[in-house]
């Protein structure tokens, strides 16, 4: 099976998606990861305000069968999180990299992206 | 020790199933999504491969004798083809296992009883019932045919129609716990109106050879232990081994709300220990809850009262996919069993609101 991993982002080992516009980095999971943890029927994230450690914790996302944290790829303060996944959880398996995103962090230092896996060594990763 | 894999491991496989292990076997989780799967159960019709379950089969002129000092129920109640769910009791009415007891047609004028523990069960169990035939000095022979048998269950409001049109002879004329054999391209496959859904349905336990050419004359969802849990779940149904575990979870039928499946006028082990605990009456039950904050219930998580303190635990949750509510069941003091009493379920640290419910949470064929 082939995933869908597209090339302007950036991930992390934990599955999560990372993409930075102007220094604001938009956060979801992959494609891989949606469909690994089945029927998403719980998002659990930060407060906007929020401020935010690179490589913590953020939130959780709950499917009928698993528990996975989310980690947060860059730090910074929470600008905007995504409220539709409280009512529809399902739009991150229907769109893991777009309608499913979850948050977007104003990134202290965008660099730090650098350090994260390049879509070619992601799909390395999960091949 | 290596996973046993049921017959149909490969068919699964190209089907495009996801596995996990249970009970020591290596069984398909998932097929397509268990919502998907479980809402054809719920609407329609799906089949599981259910192949994990244990079967083992008792016949001789004490076989009566001995199922009924072994099972929680009354065997004497049985007529060929009849079946009933029953709990394998220990000394002290502790649940070992549950199980569906059949009454097969009688082998050489001795009755004959196939009974289905659960996976991974099926040795010791087996151990079992040669160890007190023994010590009683029963005339029953015993034998464990878990590898030679599939089974499947095939669940949801039209599955006897989708039945109907693979089977020679009828099978919906079958009452609720009732069974005979029914051919299947040519096979004998024992057909119960059975199943672990809340559904209406059909059990069927096929000679494994035969398997894949049974499997595949069902058209249908194929469903996998994912959409198992959540419909059995959903109607208020035990899972060994996390509802009630003889050595982690020690439940008496009483506390697990199978009280209904113990006849005290029969004698089997654990009995007097029943009769005990049904006179005095239980500390803890089971209970049905729907959380009301946000958050998903699992196994494992404490369950508080009003002053945060813990009083319980949560043995099963999930998201419901037809009431769309966060469920679970666990065990409380029975001041808080009522429904419509308000407990705390602590979610990840946090405490989250629930509510005891009546079980089953949707309205299941009884």
């Amino acid at each position: 099976m082939s995933f869908d991993v597209p090339d302007e982002r950036r991930y992390l080992e934990s599955h999560e998606w990372a993409l930075e516009t102007d220094g604001v980095v938009r956060v979801g999971i992959s494609d891989f990861a949606q469909d690994e943890l089945g029927d998403v029927v719980f998002v659990e994230l930060p407060d906007e305000g929020d401020v935010l450690e690179g490589g913590t914790e953020f939130g959780v996302v709950e499917s009928i069968k698993a528990v996975s944290d989310l980690y947060a790829p860059v730090g910074g303060e929470v600008v905007a999180i995504n409220e539709a996944l409280f009512d529809a959880p399902e739009l991150v398996n229907e769109d893991p990299f777009g309608e499913g995103w979850m948050l977007e962090i104003d990134a202290d230092d965008p660099d730090e992206l650098e350090a994260l896996l390049t879509a070619d060594e992601y799909e390395d990763q999960i091949a | 020790m290596p996973l046993q894999t049921p017959p149909l491991r490969g068919i699964h496989d190209e089907r495009g199933a996801k596995f996990t292990e249970f009970g020591g076997w290596d069984m398909p989780v998932e097929f397509d999504s268990i919502q998907t799967e479980h809402a054809a159960v719920r609407e329609d019709v799906g089949v599981f491969d259910v192949s994990h379950m244990g079967q083992i089969h008792v016949t001789g002129p004490d076989a009566t004798a001995l199922m009924q000092r072994l099972t929680s129920n009354d065997v004497s109640r049985l007529a060929v083809g009849d079946s009933q769910y029953a709990a394998i009791t220990d000394e002290d009415g502790i649940i070992v296992d549950d199980t569906v007891v059949y009454r097969l047609p009688d082998e050489s004028d001795d009755p004959t009883y196939l009974f289905v523990p659960n996976a991974g069960t099926d040795e010791a169990t087996h151990e079992r019932w040669l160890s007190y035939r023994n010590e009683w000095e029963l005339e029953a022979t015993v034998d464990n045919r878990t590898d030679e048998y599939a089974m499947f269950a095939v669940q949801g409001p039209n599955a006897a129609d989708r039945l109907e049109r693979v089977t020679d002879e009828s099978v919906a004329d079958l009452a609720r716990f009732e069974a005979r054999y029914a051919t299947i391209d040519g096979v004998d496959c024992w057909t119960a109106r059975t199943g672990y859904t809340g559904e209406d349905g059909f059990e069927l336990i096929v000679p494994w050879a035969a398997a894949e050419e049974t499997w595949t004359a069902f058209d249908c969802q194929p469903c996998g232990l994912g959409a198992r849990d959540t419909l059995r779940i959903e109607a208020g149904l035990l899972l060994a081994g996390q509802d009630f575990d003889a050595e982690s979870n020690p439940r008496t039928p009483y506390e697990a709300g199978i009280g209904f499946t113990v006849a005290l006028e029969t004698e089997f082990v654990g009995r007097d220990a029943l009769a005990a605990i049904e006179e005095a009456g239980v500390d803890e039950r089971l209970v049905g809850f729907q959380l009301i904050d946000r958050g998903v219930p699992r196994h494992g998580y404490d369950i508080t009262n009003a002053e945060s303190r813990v009083i319980g635990t949560v043995t099963s949750g999930t998201m419901s996919p037809t009431v769309e509510k966060p469920i679970g069941l666990g065990y409380v003091p029975v001041a808080y069993a009522e429904p419509g009493t308000t407990l705390q379920v602590v979610v990840r640290g946090q405490s989250k609101k629930a509510r005891v419910e009546t079980t089953p949470f949707i309205e299941t064929v009884q």
